[in-house]
């Protein structure tokens, strides 16, 4: 009998590429093979390992809802080698993907409660996930709110879902720009995500808050949560480690005992104050 | 199974090769290589450097490979085609002459591969491999195999253990179905040995030198303790040589190679001594100085796995510290640690 090799991705083919900042692309990825698909599940919070054949592997998120079949999508930054391959790749080009790995987002435990999405910059995308498997499942949750900041308008990412979401009675996003990044004709906020996140006076009772962003801005958010009362238990976030195999093997992502790979990505403040100062 | 007692003549040693290699197993054992010994395949028992202490090298490349193929892929213009690599595409091999610690390493290894999801790569050629060890007569410095809780006689992971107890005779200890089906293909080299051979007269006095349960308390305990782990590392180049030699180390990189038609993924052994290891693309590195990737390599295998995987990563064989450039060793740093 065949053995099953565990580092062998799915070959998917590119369906759709859309530019959503400077270096910024989303992919929509179809399984070249029917019946793979059909049997692929995720769930929110997991990543995988996508593969340009010739340069190698790099690791991002599923930047798509678990809520919707036939397709995943990732979205990336042009920063290193696989992801330079990657970018300069047309519709139709294969790819390779493994996956999904690492734990999820608790979605199912936050029945009844608001959400208070946080991000900033190209950590939109893990959260884009967790946002839309929400609003697929509006009813569920109570107030949602959004607040995203980039360094310019330029640098926001999923502007067609930003303006959606701004439309949306059931959803009150808030998007910030840093001090220099507006535009003339910029309407939202002009600030860092923690001075805005401040000046909307979070309500911590019945909250989620869920974090993404750069070291930068999770370390002065923290605080912000802090003051309006929120617990570290109401507090998300994911951490994000280098990766090769994205199965506790190949030994470099952890934190600790922690594996980012296999314990993560998605972590508690609770869960991350145990944690060493090692990501 | 009950461990079976035999002996088998020195001298006959050339024909039980002569024996593997006409039934087609492949026979990995140390072999010199100019100043090192390696672990290699062998045609006959001449090429076998049975005298030296320890290969330069661990055993655990034969079932865990420096580099190996674990993609095969096409490149076409109507798209990529991939072909598995089978791993079920190994053959029965003997690993020959190898030392207990050798054998005793694979149980690491065995921990990180056979954890789900399994790693067959590994599993395959390790399923396949019998290992017939040799008990140490003598030992250095460097060894420690004691104080990790083995030893020169040491039987775990082995599947026959051969100890020379006279000049002409070796005791042969069967120790597993494993190794009891290998050993009936020589049986006609062996001899009923009496109950009452004492194995320990025969082997090397390898003193304890710390308490292997302390080391792990006290490692897991020390995290946060930089002094520590800067004192030890000062002179650490992260040259990577103690990951590249140890029986135990896990952690591996993949690689791509290709022509324009065609091309291969490959697993390759990395460390944690690298710099680059956890390098992120942005810059950041959670281990960014050499003293954090010293703490690593240490809590790795003397916390974590323990913990995780209730197997310590180390079997006391000392290679690190041999192979070390800057004279870097383990089992000092280690009865420091004891000693904290």
């Amino acid at each position: 009998m065949e053995q099953q090799n565990i580092y062998q991705p799915y070959l998917m083919e590119i369906e759709k590429i859309t530019e959503e900042a400077p270096m910024v692309k989303t992919f929509r990825l179809k399984f070249k093979n029917e019946e793979e698909g059909n049997n692929f599940s995720f769930h929110t919070g997991q990543f995988g390992e996508y593969s340009v054949f010739g340069e190698g592997e790099v690791t991002f998120c599923v930047a798509s809802p678990h809520t919707r079949k036939g397709y995943i999508e990732c979205t990336f930054r042009e920063a290193g080698r696989v992801t330079s391959e990657l970018a300069s790749l047309n519709e139709g080009d294969t790819i390779g993907f493994r996956g999904p790995y690492g734990n999820i987002f608790p979605i199912d435990d936050w029945k009844g409660k608001s959400l208070l999405f946080i991000a900033g910059g190209i950590a939109l995308p893990p959260m884009r996930s967790v946002i839309w498997s929400c609003l697929d499942k509006r009813d569920q949750f109570k107030d949602i709110t959004i607040l995203y900041g980039a360094k310019s308008v330029a640098d926001l990412v999923y502007k067609d879902e930003l303006a959606e979401w701004k439309e949306r009675p059931d959803v009150r996003l808030v998007t910030t720009v840093d001090p220099g990044g507006e535009t003339p004709d910029w309407k939202g906020e002009v600030g860092f995500v923690p001075t805005i996140l401040d000046r909307m006076t979070p309500i911590s009772e019945n909250t989620i808050a869920i974090v993404c962003g750069p070291p930068v801005m999770i370390k002065f958010t923290f605080p912000i949560l802090e003051k309006y009362g929120f617990a570290d238990e109401q507090v998300y976030t994911t951490l994000e480690n280098r990766m090769k195999c994205g199965l506790g093997k190949c030994g470099r992502c952890n934190v600790g005992k922690v594996f980012v790979c296999k314990d993560g990505p998605v972590f508690t403040r609770t869960q991350l104050k145990e944690l060493p100062d090692e990501y | 199974m009950e461990k079976q007692l035999k002996i088998l003549k020195y001298s006959d040693l050339s024909k039980l090769i002569e024996k593997f290699r006409s039934q087609g197993f492949p026979v990995l054992a140390p072999v010199r290589k100019g100043k090192v010994v390696e672990i290699e395949q062998v045609q006959s028992l001449d090429e076998i450097a049975l005298d030296v202490l320890l290969s330069t090298q661990s055993a655990k490349k034969a079932a865990f490979p420096k580099v190996e193929k674990v993609l095969e892929y096409t490149l076409e213009k109507s798209g990529t085609k991939q072909f598995p690599v089978d791993p079920a595409d190994y053959k029965e091999t003997i690993l020959f002459g190898v030392r207990p610690c050798d054998a005793s390493g694979f149980k690491s290894l065995d921990a990180i591969f056979g954890e789900e999801p399994k790693d067959q790569f590994y599993l395959e050629k390790k399923g396949k491999s019998t290992i017939i060890s040799f008990s140490c007569p003598v030992a250095d410095e460097y060894c420690f195999c004691t104080s990790v809780g083995g030893g020169p006689g040491n039987t775990a992971g082995s599947d026959l253990q051969f100890t020379g107890i006279s000049k002409d005779e070796i005791l042969v200890e069967i120790l597993t179905e494993k190794g009891e089906k290998l050993a009936a293909t020589f049986s006609d080299l062996l001899t009923d040995a009496g109950k009452d051979i004492d194995k320990s007269k025969f082997l090397a006095d390898v003193k304890v030198v710390f308490d292997v349960d302390g080391v792990v308390e006290k490692t897991t305990a020390s995290f946060n303790n930089t002094a520590l782990w800067l004192e030890q590392s000062l002179r650490c180049i992260g040259c990577g040589a103690c990951a590249f030699v140890c029986p135990t180390c896990a952690c591996f990189d993949f690689q791509d190679e290709q022509n324009t038609k065609k091309g291969v993924r490959l697993r390759l052994w990395d460390s944690c001594g690298f710099s680059l290891f956890t390098l992120h693309t942005s810059g950041h590195n959670p281990r960014e100085v050499q003293s954090q990737r010293w703490r690593q390599r240490i809590m790795h295998k003397f916390a974590y796995m323990p913990e995780q995987l209730h197997v310590v990563g180390c079997e006391g064989c000392g290679r690190c510290s041999r192979a070390c450039p800057v004279d870097m060793n383990i089992k000092e740093h280690l009865t420091a640690i004891a000693q904290i």
